[in-house]
C-alpha cells in the first residue's frame, strides 16, 4: 500500500509516494539515489545505516518511511558544507580509519551525533569505543576509528583538548 | 513484509480504538523490534497505528516521591534524564547497555518492555518454535540453548527475555500502565510478563497500549546494573543482575535483587533476598544466597555455564555494592 | 611513503560506488527462495500466489530457469536441477519491480519436497573420512619426513592434544551484490569481487560466452576477506536472470543471513598436534593431523595442516588431512586459509610444550629457529622470526610476565602476557597484464583490472606507478576494477600488490625504453608481471611476532585483551599508513577469532543458528583497545623488483593463539578450542 511523504534529506525537500514497507534506509538508496547510507545487515545490527533523523543518530534500517512524514535526514553525503569535508570527515581522512569504505558513512553520522549526543563533554576513549560500537567495522579499523573521534572532539569549537 | 495500511494516532484512545478493533492491527512506536519481525514475516499485521507521537513522551516527579515514565520516552534520553540518573542509576546503567547509541535513540519505554525473545529460532521461521507458531514444538530443545532460560523454563518454551532496561525497572518495583478498550488498568512488572503460553510473552490483551511506567520513591539503598555478555558492548545479556543494598552494622539490612538473561521475565531473586536479609555483608554471604537462588534453577544442555556466572555476578554485584558503604 | 587513500574523500562522503549503487534504468529486483532441508529432492514448487502478487515479473525455478552451458560446479548450477545439496540452497528466484515486492512474493511460494536423510554432524571418526587428492593452496594432503612415530614415543617432553576451530564466517560489512544485465550480445555484471577478471573466467563459461560477450566492473568492493575470491552462488544466480529479465537489469543483494549458507565460510578443524623436544626444548617431532568437514556438492580442503611445514626446525615432521562429507553448504577462502587455524593450534601447542619444558615460550621459539625451509631444505629468502620476537618483547614489556599462570591480579581481574608466531607465504599468480598511455595532457593512463578491498589499491598503485615512470603521483590517472582493463590476477593471498605492482613496474619499465621521457599522446605499452626465479631456489615466508595481554574476570570469566602487538617481517612496505590499517585490521580480525567468532551449526536441520550480525560476533569497537603493529625495514629482492611480499593476511595468523596463550598465562586455564568465550573460563 502506498502513502505520501515529505521530507528533507541533506538539505533537500521531497514529496515521495512510498510503499508502506520501505524503509528510510532503502528510500533514501533505492528512490532518491543518494547511496552514501550502507545496508550491511538489515536487521538493527551494524549501523551502516546510521543517519541523522532530525538530528539524531538512528539505524534507519529499522526505521518505516511512511513514519518519517516532516522529518529532516541527513547522510554522510551531506554532512559536508561544499568542498569542506566535515571536520569528523576529515579526521577519518587523517586518522585512516577505515579502510573497504563500507561501513564509513554510518560511523560518520555515528560519530557526528555522538559527539552532539556528549553535549562537549570530555570523552575518555573507553567512552568513546563504547558510544561508538553500534557500528561495526570488518576491515577493524577501530584504533583508528577512535583516533579519528578523538581528533574531531579535540578540536570542538570551544577549543577543548584533552 | 505482506502488505499493510499505515495510520498515525492523534490520541491514546484513537490508538486503542483502532487497534482494538481489528485483530490484525499492531501498534508501533520505534519500530526496532516489530519491523525486523514483520521483515522476516514473524509478525504480519495487515494495519499499523503509529503511536510514537503520541503525548507520552515526558518523564515526571510524581508526588509521593517516584516517576511517571511516558510510554513514547526513547530508551537514550531515559538514560540521560537528572531524576533517573540521580534516584534511580541501575535503570540509567541498564538502558545504556542496552543496544546501540542509535538504537537507543528510536527504541521507547512501552515498546522496550514488549521486546520479544532473542532466541535464534524464534527468529527463523523456517525452523519450529512453539512461540512463533504454536503446536510446532521448541527447537532450542535439544539443540542451541546458550541463550536459554534456568529459570521456570516449560516444555514449550525455554526463551529468555531480552530487556535490560525490564530488569533495573523490576528491581525498582515499577508498575505498567495501560489503557485498553475497557479503560486504564496498572500492572506490577513482576507480573507484566507470563509464560504459560508461549505465543503470549505478556498479559495484555490485544489492543491494550502501555501509557507509561511508574516507579515508587527510591528506597535510598544504592543500586547499580551489572550486565555479562558475549561482546563488551552491542550484545545481549547472557546475564545480568540490577541490586540495592543497603549495609547496617556489617549486616544487610535491606536488599533487592533482579535479574536478566535466566528466565522469560526479568527474574525477582527472592530466594536469594530472604537469605541475605539480616546475614554478614561479605562474599560468602552473596554466594551463599546465589546457591539459595540456584537451587530452583533447572539449566539445559548448552547453558549450565549460567549458574556459575550468576553466581560470580552476583557476588561481584552485591560486594561492589557493600563496599561502597 | 605515506600516501593518504586517494579514495578517502570519496568513502567518508559515501560516494564510493559498491556494486549494487550503480545508476540503472527500470531494474527488477531479485529475491530468492531457499531450500528448508539438507538433502533431497524439491518435489513441487507452488509459485502461483508468487506469480500473482503485485509486482512480479517472473518466478524462476530450475523448471523454468534458463539452462547453464556448464553445470560441473554444483556450488554455481544453480536452478539446473531439483537436487538439494544442504539446506539454505537456492530453489527459485522472484524477480520483482521493488525489492519489497519480490521478497513478499518469494515468501508466497509453496514447498514439497522428497526429502532424504541429511548428515550435518561433523565428528572426526566418520565412517566416510577421506584424504584429499590435495589441498588447498595446491599443497599435498599428506607430508612427512622422518620417523615421527620413534621420535614423539621416546621423547622426554612432549605435547599431545586436540586444538579445535569452530565455522567461521568472513562477514563483510558489504553483502554480496550484483547487478547483471543482457542486451543480446553482451552480459555486463557489476560484481562486489576480488577479482573481476577471476569471476569472468568462472562466470562466462558457465554461460558459454567468450570472455569479450562478458564485462564485469568493481571499482570499490566493501571488504571481502576471501569469500568474494570466487564467485558464488547469488552472482550465477544474478547473472541467470538477467537472460529471464527482457534486457533489463536486475539486481541482488544477498541478505546477511542468505550469506551463512550462500557466501562461503571457514570450515571447523579438529588438529591432533603432538609436539616432542628434548630436555633443551628443541624439537624432535613435529605431528599435525587435521579433520574437517566438507560439503558434499563442492570439496574444500583447508590446509590447516600446512605451517607446520614451515614454521621450526624438526628432523621428524609429519602433517596430514582428512575430510568428512557432509550435506553441508560449501566452504570456501576465508583471510589466510590454512595459516589462520593452523597457527592457532601450533602456536597454541607451542605455548603447551613451553609450559611442559619451563621454558620462557620467545626462547622456545628462537631454540627451534632454522635458516632452511624444514620440508623442502630450501633456504629462506628472508626468516626475520627472532628478529620479530625480540622487537616485539622489548616494546611491549615482555620481561613482566610472570611464568607462573594466574600470579598476576588486579581486583577481581587476572592478568597474563602470551606470544605467539605469524607466517604468511610470498604468493605471486602469474599472468598480471598492465597498460600505460600517455595522454595529451600530460598524464599517464594507467590501467589493470586490480580490486580494491580496502586494502588501499587505489592508493598504492598509483605510488607504484608514479615511482615507475618517474613522475609525481598527481601525473598518473589509474583505472582498475574492470575487465576492459588487462588481466589482474585476484585480490588473494596476500599477492595482489606484488603481482600488480611487478605489471605496472613492467609496463612502466618498458614504456620508458621504448619512449623515453619525452613520449608522444597516445603512446601505450602493454607487459606482464615478470615470473620469479627465486622462488626455485629459496623458500619465500613472511614471518611476524605477535604479543597479547589479557585480562580474565575471575567471578564472571569475561575475557578483555588490553593491548596487542603485532612485529612483522614482510619485505618492502609500499604505503606505511595503509599498510598499518592492514596489519592491525587483520589483527582486530584475530581478535574476534579469539573471542567471539563461531557458526554454530545444528546438525538437526543443517544450518547455522546464530545466522546474524546479532548472533554471530565481530568485534564491536568497544572489543578493540590497544592494538599496535610495526614491521622491518626490509626489502626482499627474491620476491621480485618489488621487494615486497604482502601484507593482508599475515597479521590475523597468530594472534588468536597469542591471546589464548595471555588468557593462559593469567588464569592457568588452558583452552584449545575457539572461541574463548567467557563459560570456559568459569570454574
Amino acid at each position: 500500500m502506498d502513502a505520501s511523504i515529505t521530507m528533507t534529506v541533506d538539505g533537500r525537500e521531497h514529496t515521495l509516494t512510498v510503499d508502506t514497507r520501505t524503509t528510510l534506509l532503502d528510500v533514501v538508496r533505492d528512490h532518491l539515489n543518494n547511496w552514501s547510507p550502507k545496508k550491511g545487515c538489515d536487521h538493527g545490527q551494524c549501523g551502516a545505516c546510521t543517519m541523522l533523523v532530525d538530528g539524531r543518530r538512528v539505524t534507519t534500517c529499522l526505521s518505516l518511511a511512511v513514519a518519517q512524514d516532516g522529518r529532516d535526514v541527513v547522510t554522510a553525503a551531506g554532512l559536508a558544507d561544499g568542498d569542506q569535508l566535515h571536520p569528523v570527515q576529515q579526521a577519518f581522512i587523517d586518522q585512516d580509519a577505515f579502510q573497504c569504505g563500507y561501513c564509513t558513512p554510518g560511523q560518520v553520522c555515528s560519530a557526528v551525533g555522538m559527539l552532539d549526543e556528549a553535549g562537549g563533554a570530555d570523552l575518555s576513549d573507553d567512552e568513546i569505543r563504547e558510544r561508538m560500537s553500534g557500528n561495526l567495522c570488518r576491515c577493524g579499523a577501530y584504533v583508528n576509528i577512535v583516533a579519528a573521534v578523538r581528533q574531531a572532539a579535540d578540536g570542538a569549537p570551544d577549543g577543548r583538548r584533552s | 513484509m505482506i502488505p499493510f495500511a499505515y495510520s498515525r494516532a492523534d490520541t491514546t484512545a484513537d490508538a486503542v480504538r483502532a487497534v482494538s478493533a481489528d485483530p490484525d492491527a499492531a501498534f508501533i512506536a520505534g519500530g526496532t523490534n516489530l519491523v525486523d519481525h514483520m521483515r522476516l514475516e514473524i509478525a504480519t499485521p495487515r494495519t499499523l497505528v503509529d503511536v510514537s507521537r503520541l503525548p507520552l513522551g515526558d518523564v515526571i516527579d510524581t508526588a509521593d516521591g517516584g516517576v511517571a515514565i511516558g510510554a513514547s520516552v526513547r530508551n537514550s534520553d531515559l538514560a540521560e534524564h537528572p531524576a533517573v540518573r540521580s534516584r534511580y542509576p541501575a535503570l540509567s546503567t541498564a538502558l545504556l547497555s542496552g543496544a546501540s547509541g542509535q538504537l537507543r535513540n528510536l527504541a521507547t519505554t512501552g515498546g522496550n518492555l514488549l521486546q520479544r525473545t532473542r532466541c535464534p529460532y524464534f527468529h527463523d521461521p523456517t525452523t519450529p518454535c512453539n512461540k512463533r507458531e504454536p503446536g510446532t514444538g521448541c527447537s532450542a530443545l535439544g539443540g542451541y540453548a546458550r541463550d536459554a532460560a534456568i529459570f521456570a523454563a516449560t516444555p514449550d518454551c525455554v526463551a529468555t527475555h531480552p530487556s535490560d532496561m525490564a530488569v533495573a525497572l523490576a528491581l525498582y518495583g515499577g508498575v505498567v500502565q495501560v489503557l485498553g478498550a475497557a479503560g486504564d488498568r496498572e500492572i506490577p512488572l513482576n507480573e507484566f510478563y507470563a509464560n504459560e503460553d508461549p505465543s503470549h510473552d505478556t498479559v495484555l490483551a490485544h489492543g491494550e497500549l502501555i501509557t507509561g511506567v511508574r516507579l515508587p520513591p527510591p528506597t535510598g539503598a544504592p543500586s547499580t546494573y551489572r550486565k555479562v555478555r558475549d561482546r563488551e558492548s552491542y550484545a545481549f545479556a547472557l546475564v545480568s543482575v540490577a541490586a540495592s543494598l543497603r549495609v547496617d552494622g556489617g549486616h544487610v539490612a535491606d536488599v533487592r535483587i533482579a535479574c536478566g538473561g535466566v528466565a522469560h521475565k526479568p527474574w525477582r531473586a527472592a530466594r536469594a533476598e530472604e537469605a541475605l536479609r539480616g546475614a554478614p555483608a561479605s562474599a560468602a554471604s552473596y554466594e551463599a544466597a546465589a546457591d539459595a537462588e540456584l537451587a530452583a534453577a533447572d539449566p539445559l544442555p548448552g547453558n549450565e555455564f549460567k549458574r556459575r556466572l550468576l553466581r560470580g555476578t552476583l557476588t561481584a554485584v552485591l560486594s561492589e555494592l557493600s563496599e561502597e558503604q | 611513503m605515506s600516501t593518504p587513500r586517494i579514495d578517502g574523500e570519496l568513502k567518508v562522503r559515501g560516494l564510493a560506488p559498491f556494486a549494487y549503487e550503480q545508476r540503472t534504468e527500470r531494474p527488477l529486483y531479485l529475491f530468492p527462495v531457499l531450500s528448508r532441508i539438507a538433502a533431497g529432492r524439491v518435489a513441487a514448487l507452488d509459485t502461483a500466489a508468487a506469480e500473482a502478487a503485485p509486482g512480479v515479473f517472473a518466478v524462476l525455478t530450475h523448471a523454468n530457469a534458463p539452462k547453464l552451458a556448464s553445470t560441473d560446479n554444483l556450488e554455481l548450477a544453480v536452478l539446473q536441477s531439483a537436487d538439494i545439496g544442504f539446506r539454505g540452497q537456492i530453489i527459485g528466484a522472484v524477480l520483482a519491480e521493488t525489492p519489497e515486492e519480490a521478497r513478499y512474493a518469494a515468501g508466497l511460494v509453496g514447498h514439497s519436497y522428497d526429502e532424504s536423510a541429511h548428515d550435518a554432524r561433523f565428528r572426526v571418526d566418520h565412517p566416510d573420512a577421506y584424504t584429499p587428492e590435495g589441498v588447498n593452496g595446491g599443497q599435498q594432503a599428506d607430508v612427512s619426513k622422518g620417523d615421527v612415530d620413534a621420535a614423539l614415543a621416546s621423547a622426554r617432553t612432549a605435547v599431545d592434544h586436540v586444538y579445535t576451530t569452530p565455522i567461521e564466517h568472513n562477514n563483510p560489512m558489504e553483502p554480496h551484490t550484483a547487478v547483471a544485465q543482457w542486451d543480446g550480445r553482451t552480459l555486463t555484471l557489476f560484481d562486489s569481487t576480488q577479482g573481476v577478471h577471476p569471476a569472468r573466467s568462472v562466470l562466462a563459461p558457465l554461460f558459454g560466452l567468450e570472455p569479450d560477450r562478458m564485462h564485469v566492473i568493481s571499482p570499490y568492493v566493501g571488504g571481502g576477506f576471501g569469500s568474494k575470491g570466487t564467485p558464488h552462488a547469488g552472482e550465477a544466480l544474478t547473472a541467470l536472470a538477467a537472460f529471464a529479465a527482457d534486457g533489463r537489469p536486475v539486481k541482488y543483494a544477498l541478505t546477511r543471513q542468505q550469506m551463512f549458507p550462500l557466501a562461503g565460510y571457514r570450515e571447523p578443524t579438529h588438529q591432533h598436534i603432538r609436539l616432542a623436544a628434548d630436555p633443551g626444548g628443541r624439537l624432535t617431532a613435529v605431528s599435525v593431523d587435521v579433520t574437517e568437514p566438507t560439503s558434499k556438492i563442492k570439496e574444500f580442503a583447508e590446509q590447516a595442516g600446512v605451517p607446520a611445514r614451515t614454521m621450526y626446525a624438526a628432523p621428524n615432521i609429519r602433517s596430514t588431512h582428512r575430510l568428512v562429507p557432509l550435506d553441508v553448504p560449501v566452504a570456501s577462502w576465508f583471510r589466510a586459509p590454512g595459516e589462520c587455524p593452523g597457527m592457532f593450534g601450533l602456536e597454541t601447542a607451542m605455548d603447551d610444550l613451553a609450559a611442559a619444558a619451563g621454558i620462557d615460550p620467545i626462547e622456545l621459539r628462537r631454540r627451534n629457529d632454522t635458516d632452511v625451509d624444514p620440508m623442502s631444505g630450501k633456504p629462506f629468502s628472508a626468516r626475520h622470526l627472532v628478529e620479530c620476537l625480540d622487537t616485539g618483547a622489548e616494546r611491549f614489556g615482555w620481561e613482566r610476565r610472570r611464568p607462573e599462570p594466574g600470579s598476576r591480579r588486579e581486583g577481581d581481574w587476572l592478568i597474563g602476557l602470551g606470544v605467539a608466531s605469524s607466517t604468511y607465504p610470498f604468493v605471486r599468480i602469474p599472468g598480471s597484464v598492465a597498460r600505460v598511455r600517455y595522454r595529451a595532457d600530460g598524464r599517464y593512463e594507467v590501467g589493470i583490472g586490480a580490486a580494491e578491498l580496502g586494502t588501499g589499491t587505489w592508493t598504492s598503485l598509483t605510488q607504484i606507478a608514479a615511482e615507475a615512470l618517474g613522475c609525481p603521483k598527481e601525473s598518473v590517472m589509474l583505472a582498475i576494477g574492470d575487465t576492459d582493463e588487462p588481466n589482474a590476477t585476484i585480490a588473494g593471498g596476500s599477492s595482489g600488490t606484488a603481482s600488480w605492482g611487478g605489471a605496472i613496474i613492467a609496463a612502466a619499465d618498458e614504456f620508458r625504453e621504448k619512449f623515453g621521457e619525452r613520449p608522444e599522446p597516445d603512446d601505450e605499452v602493454r607487459a606482464e608481471s615478470p615470473t620469479v626465479t627465486d622462488a626455485e631456489n629459496f623458500s619465500l615466508h613472511s614471518f611476524g611476532a605477535q604479543f597479547a595481554e589479557v585480562r580474565v574476570n575471575s567471578r564472571t570469566g569475561e575475557v578483555r585483551v588490553d593491548r596487542l602487538l603485532g612485529v612483522f617481517s614482510v619485505g618492502r612496505v609500499i604505503n606505511a599508513r595503509t599498510a598499518r590499517s592492514q596489519f592491525i585490521g587483520g589483527m582486530t580480525m584475530g581478535l574476534g577469532m579469539a573471542l567471539h567468532e563461531e557458526s554454530v551449526m545444528d546438525p538437526r536441520f543443517g544450518h547455522v543458528v546464530n545466522h546474524d550480525l546479532a548472533g554471530y560476533h565481530v568485534p564491536a569497537c568497544a572489543d578493540v583497545h590497544d592494538i599496535d603493529a610495526i614491521w622491518l625495514d626490509e626489502r626482499d629482492e627474491h620476491a621480485g623488483k618489488l621487494g615486497a611480499r604482502g601484507i593482508g593476511e599475515i597479521g590475523i595468523t597468530g594472534t588468536a593463539a597469542a591471546i589464548a596463550n595471555a588468557a593462559y598465562n593469567a588464569t592457568g586455564v588452558r583452552v584449545r578450542d575457539l572461541p574463548l568465550t567467557l563459560d570456559k573460563f568459569l570454574r
